[in-house]
């Protein structure tokens, strides 16, 4: 394979060695373009800022928190003492007047379909009576819908190993399913899930409260990063409910914001900045994933100084 | 679904760049590969003169260079049409200028490989050290002290004036360094309200476990070194301060210098676990080098390149419910420098 | 014909100049100037091309830069920095990028230059050393250009540092963290610079504007001309070859196919940071936002020739030495300081060291393959391994988010790593070098050497050229 490889490098081409060369800078320019920029934003129409994207806030106080229905009876064994730092501390409070929220969804059918999907899927390690495991997993009782959202609809959970951290990915189901799950979590108390209008918010805002509370851990673009113990995610898939239902529950390690400290106004601002960072004014030209001089540096090595050097190479001579 | 898509376009780019690295490597050696076949045989055989002359006399290479000449100017002037008529985009202006640079680039060196004689000469190098030049020179200038009797009190003479000179002209630097005290002082004392960066102070019912606040002195500036600072709730069973600071933290809220006592960046990173257990613990982390403190221990270092611990502010809460500075700092914020004194903890 | 005419007039030209100067002479023995013909020796004039571009690119920038910290509130085109507090000189380069007319363009160019020109001296350095071309009697050129190589990084430094973004202040914050830990002096030190305590007084934005637009190009302009002057004076350096000696220089001379192609190189130096800078962006300062000192953001870099030191203030474990709780060295000075201290005197002393190891003390013009000196080649590939090893672990935070590696983790195996590594590449570039030298293959070309000639007789004969020209380079070498 490797001799294939090699023998299909050197064999000697018939092509004009000015085209040779043209096509290996282009080539080369593209390889690294490609290379540099894995995750570049979405197509300009997608985002550059539209409020539109993601879901559509209502802004509704849902009072209809529907008690806690059957659930099933099974009683799970009786807790160990806790460790301590497990207190929960960073549960949603219910929300201040004029915050926005999404109503919960509750019907007899979606709370029977949650149950077994919970059953299913979440009870090994949050128990089946929500009260968690020791070591393993935290309580459910009174999270309301939020985190329970954020963290499917985002494909965080279900986790496989409860020690990692859970990361961003292809959410295992349906937002119909999701739905479900979300009714039967909030039939054990908690509040309706926060969200954000990003058309309500104010650009100029956004950046300055982004700047002053997200950019220390997840880059002043929102590309995500690193704290010692935990990954930091991009924020660029985020839609404006996932990012008030993180910002007021701090889902991991990430601290809790409450309307105290962002009020509704700050918050859309804050949602209207992280979908702004999708397609972030890049009038300079090509971006490099606004990450800063990492990029810059190796497209000055690779791009700009090794083209230099290329054509230093063709018009030098070199010794046999 | 949106994530699966933006997955599958991943691992196509992974494989298109894959292959377009492929291709530069062998359109790269190809692109050699016949000035090598070439090089080789023409090699001058040991001895020989290398010395030679040739005349290219190649039409086709002076068509080429004009017509990139050509194509150079018509770049150019595209460069004042953008500048004038398309709103100066900077994309278009860099492509104008930059493609009529590396067009008169191009024809430059073309006419420099085929246009014009081509030529190898041989060149003696020049002797850089002639003994004989050498000794006239040491001569002439020795020759210049002499009928001096006493050369010793002139040359000391002469470095005591150098000596008194040179001190002369350095002085004034000392002029541009302020009073070193500005070093130890911060605009917190006793009493000052701790506000957020909009002037509202912080009230500590509002002071929540698990969030963090930035707090700025009042009517204080803000852009101090020492102004900033971090204040967070911990539960009563995270907070192991050493015992002369167990009254710095009323109702379980702490205050640190946000300046991280490394290299003096600001610390932003919080990180508060939702179920401890099954992740880490609470930290401030700087992002500049990663040093990590404790907040529960008196910013005790956990991690990274820091020296010292955190430095801390003694809280109190007023009358009306707001946190006010209980005191200065006990120790100097910001990096250290020589003889800067360590906290206790 | 026209030919006549153009002859009159060059004439003309000619006459002129040696009429009042006398200049003939001088202008022959230019013209005739012999270049030895290397691609890698034209990488100096990379890094000399691009600092003209950097010239005339910043004495645009001056033009609207303006180094003052008062704040003020932006009111500019910019919607998302509407009515954000921020320095003077934050506001004017973000006018700069805005407002003026292909400013943003020059602004690109010139950091893009910036980071190019650091980059050529660096890999000009590397060619340096590895063929031995500091040796007597280019040791005193050698100095000089390790001595840019430091100003231009200061250099570079300053430029970053005056925008006033979030960026140059938190780079500036360790920049007085580095000065302050200077032991004994460096609190009294950073004073002096600052002015004050960071983020410094009023002074402190124009002290580093007249340093960056001043002083060091001054001090870089003279230097290179220096350089240069020296260069003429001595001539090129040659690789051993079909008659090439050390007392002769064989190549191109200067008029015209050089002065041609030298041109050509200098043009397209700039128009590849012409399209790179129109094409690619390069600190997006409006994205960073303000720098206020209780500011900072994930995943902050410096450019990357300041790489190095982040990676040593990140690797360095948390040691300072203290007398009774005082503190003796703080622990930015041997990531920030010393670090670079060693290095630069490592690169300052090498001349010195080998000659007096080698008790070679005589005049060198031809250059060693780096295969036929192993030992510095492999002491050479050592030092740049740790060097490089300590650079990259400045990024370890970024690719520790790509590849989902632990970031402390990373720590602790660079740790040691750093100290391992290089002793690994020096015992594995010392065998490559030995085991090269008897092969007689190119590194990087697959050629084997072998001809096949027809002798007069009618037969065949297969004659091998690189052992060929071995045998030229042993005896040139022992000339």
């Amino acid at each position: 394979m490797s001799g294939l490889a090699r023998r299909w490098l050197t064999r000697r081409a018939r092509t004009p060695r000015a085209l040779r060369g043209a096509a290996a800078l282009l080539t080369g320019t593209a390889a690294l373009l490609i290379l540099a920029n894995p995750r570049s934003p979405q197509a300009n129409g997608a985002a550059s800022g539209s409020p539109a994207a993601g879901p559509r806030a209502v802004s509704a106080p849902a009072g209809s928190v529907s008690p806690a229905a059957a659930t099933g009876g099974v009683s799970a064994p009786a807790a160990a003492p806790e460790p301590p730092g497990t207190g929960r501390s960073k549960l949603p409070e219910a929300p201040a007047p004029g915050e926005r929220t999404v109503p919960t969804p509750s019907s007899p059918a979606l709370l029977a379909e949650g149950r077994s999907l919970y059953a299913e899927g979440c009870s090994s390690c949050h128990g089946l009576d929500l009260k968690g495991r020791t070591r393993m997993a935290p309580s459910l009782i009174g999270v309301g819908a939020g985190p329970v959202d954020f963290y499917l609809s985002t494909g965080r959970m279900p986790l496989e190993n409860p020690h990692e951290e859970p990361l961003r990915t292809t959410p295992l189901y349906s937002p119909a399913r999701i739905r479900a799950l979300v009714a039967f979590v909030s039939s054990f108390g908690g509040p309706p899930a926060p969200t954000a209008d990003a058309a309500a918010g104010d650009l100029a805002l956004g950046l300055h409260d982004f700047t002053l509370d997200c950019a220390g851990c997840h880059q002043i673009v929102g590309r995500g990063g690193l704290t010692i113990g935990a990954v930091v995610p991009e924020l660029q898939s985020a839609t404006p409910q996932q990012v008030a239902e993180a910002v007021r529950m701090g889902p991991y390690v990430m601290p809790h914001f409450d309307s105290k400290q962002l009020d509704q106004h700050a918050l859309d601002s804050v949602a209207r900045y992280v979908l702004w960072t999708r397609a972030p004014s890049d009038r300079g030209g090509w971006g490099i994933s606004n990450l800063g001089p990492i990029p810059e540096g190796m497209v000055a090595w690779f791009l700009a100084f090794l083209s230099m050097v290329i054509v230093a190479r063709l018009i030098g001579e070199r010794t046999d | 679904m949106n994530d699966e898509h933006q997955a599958r376009r991943g691992n196509l780019r992974r494989l298109a760049s894959m292959i377009a690295a492929l291709l530069t490597a062998r359109a790269v050696r190809a692109a050699f590969a016949r000035r090598r076949a070439r090089a080789i045989p023409t090699t001058a055989r040991k001895g020989e003169d290398p010395s030679r002359r040739e005349l290219p006399r190649n039409r086709r290479a002076e068509a080429l260079v004009a017509l990139l000449l050509v194509c150079a100017g018509v770049f150019a002037f595209g460069f004042t049409v953008v500048y004038v008529a398309a709103g100066a985009s900077t994309q278009l202006l860099g492509i104008a200028l930059g493609g009529a640079l590396a067009l008169v680039a191009a024809a430059a060196i073309v006419a420099g490989k085929a246009v014009v004689p081509q030529e190898t000469s041989v060149e003696e190098r020049g002797v850089l050290l002639d003994e004989e030049e050498l000794g006239e020179v040491i001569e002439i200038v020795e020759s210049g002290g002499e009928g001096i009797s006493r050369r010793a009190l002139l040359a000391g003479a002469a470095g005591l004036a150098g000596a008194g000179v040179l001190t002369a002209a350095v002085t004034p630097l000392a002029s541009l360094g302020p009073d070193l005290d500005a070093i130890h002082q911060t605009p917190w004392r006793r009493g000052v309200r701790l506000v957020d960066d909009q002037g509202r102070p912080y009230s500590a019912a509002d002071v929540q476990i698990g969030a963090f606040y930035n707090a700025l002195p009042e009517h204080g500036e803000p852009d101090a070194f020492g102004s900033g600072l971090l204040v967070v709730k911990l539960p009563p069973d995270l907070i192991h301060l050493p015992a002369p600071r167990r009254a710095w933290a009323p109702e379980g809220i702490l205050a640190y210098s946000k300046i991280c006592p490394h290299a003096g960046c600001a610390i932003s990173l919080y990180r508060y676990p939702t179920y401890q257990p099954t992740s880490v613990g609470p930290a401030f982390t700087c992002p500049c080098h990663y040093s990590t403190f404790s907040p529960g221990e008196g910013g005790r270092l956990m991690f990274g390149p820091a020296g010292r611990a955190l430095p801390q502010l003694p809280l109190m809460i007023d009358g009306e419910g707001n946190l006010r500075a209980a005191a200065g700092f006990h120790e100097d914020i910001g990096p250290s420098w020589w003889s800067v004194r360590r906290s206790q903890s | 014909m026209t030919l006549g005419r153009r002859d009159r007039r060059l004439e003309r030209t000619m006459r002129l100049g040696e009429e009042r100067l006398g200049a003939s002479r001088a202008i022959r023995w230019a013209l005739r100037y012999v270049f030895p013909d290397h691609w890698t020796f034209l990488l100096g004039e990379i890094a000399l091309y691009a600092f003209i571009v950097l010239v005339a690119t910043g004495v645009f920038l001056t033009l609207y830069y303006v180094p003052s910290d008062s704040q003020v509130i932006y009111r500019g085109p910019y919607e998302l920095l509407q009515g954000q507090q921020m320095s003077e000189a934050y506001r004017s380069v973000l006018d700069l990028s805005f407002n003026v007319p292909a400013g943003l363009l020059i602004r690109q160019v010139h950091h893009w230059a910036a980071d190019v020109f650091i980059a050529a001296i660096v890999l000009h350095l590397i060619r340096i050393f590895f063929t031995g071309a500091y040796r007597k009697p280019r040791d005193l050129n050698y100095f000089i250009g390790l001595t840019m190589l430091m100003l231009a990084i200061l250099e570079g430094f300053a430029g970053y540092s005056l925008v006033d973004d979030l960026l140059s202040g938190m780079g500036l914050a360790i920049a007085y963290s580095v000065a302050l830990s200077i032991p004994f002096v460096g609190a009294q030190l950073g004073f002096l610079i600052w002015g004050g305590q960071f983020p410094g007084s009023r002074v402190f934005l124009p002290r580093l504007e007249i340093i960056h637009v001043l002083v060091i190009p001054v001090a870089l302009a003279v230097l290179i001309t220096m350089h240069l002057a020296m260069i003429m004076r001595q001539h090129h350096t040659q690789f051993p070859g079909p008659g090439r000696r050390e007392r002769n220089v064989v190549g191109t001379p200067l008029w015209p196919a050089y002065a041609l192609r030298s041109i050509g190189l200098a043009l397209a130096v700039a128009a590849v940071l012409f399209l790179v800078g129109g094409l690619i962006q390069i600190n997006p300062i409006w994205q960073w936002g303000p720098y206020h000192t209780y500011l900072s953001e994930n995943g902050a870099q410096p450019d990357w020739y300041i790489g190095w030191l982040i990676g040593a203030l990140r690797l360095m474990p948390n040691f300072e030495p203290t007398i009774n709780g005082h503190t003796i060295i703080p622990n930015p000075f041997w990531g920030g300081a010393l670090f670079p201290l060693i290095v630069f005197a490592a690169m300052y002393s090498w001349p010195a060291l080998e000659r007096w190891f080698t008790r070679d003390r005589r005049r060198h013009d031809l250059l060693d393959r780096p295969r036929d000196r192993p030992l510095r080649t492999a002491i050479g590939a050592a030092f740049l391994s740790w060097v490089v090893i300590i650079f990259a672990v400045g990024s370890t935070d970024r690719l520790f988010y790509r590849l989902d590696i632990s970031y402390t983790a990373q720590i602790h195996f660079w740790r040691i790593g750093v100290w391992v590594l290089p002793v690994i590449v020096f015992f594995a570039t010392r065998s490559a070098c030995r085991a090269l030298q008897r092969s007689g293959v190119h590194p990087l070309r697959d050629w084997q050497g072998e001809v096949v000639v027809r002798r007069a007789d009618g037969s065949f004969a297969t004659v091998g050229l690189s052992d060929d020209g071995d045998e030229e380079r042993r005896e040139t070498r022992r000339e």
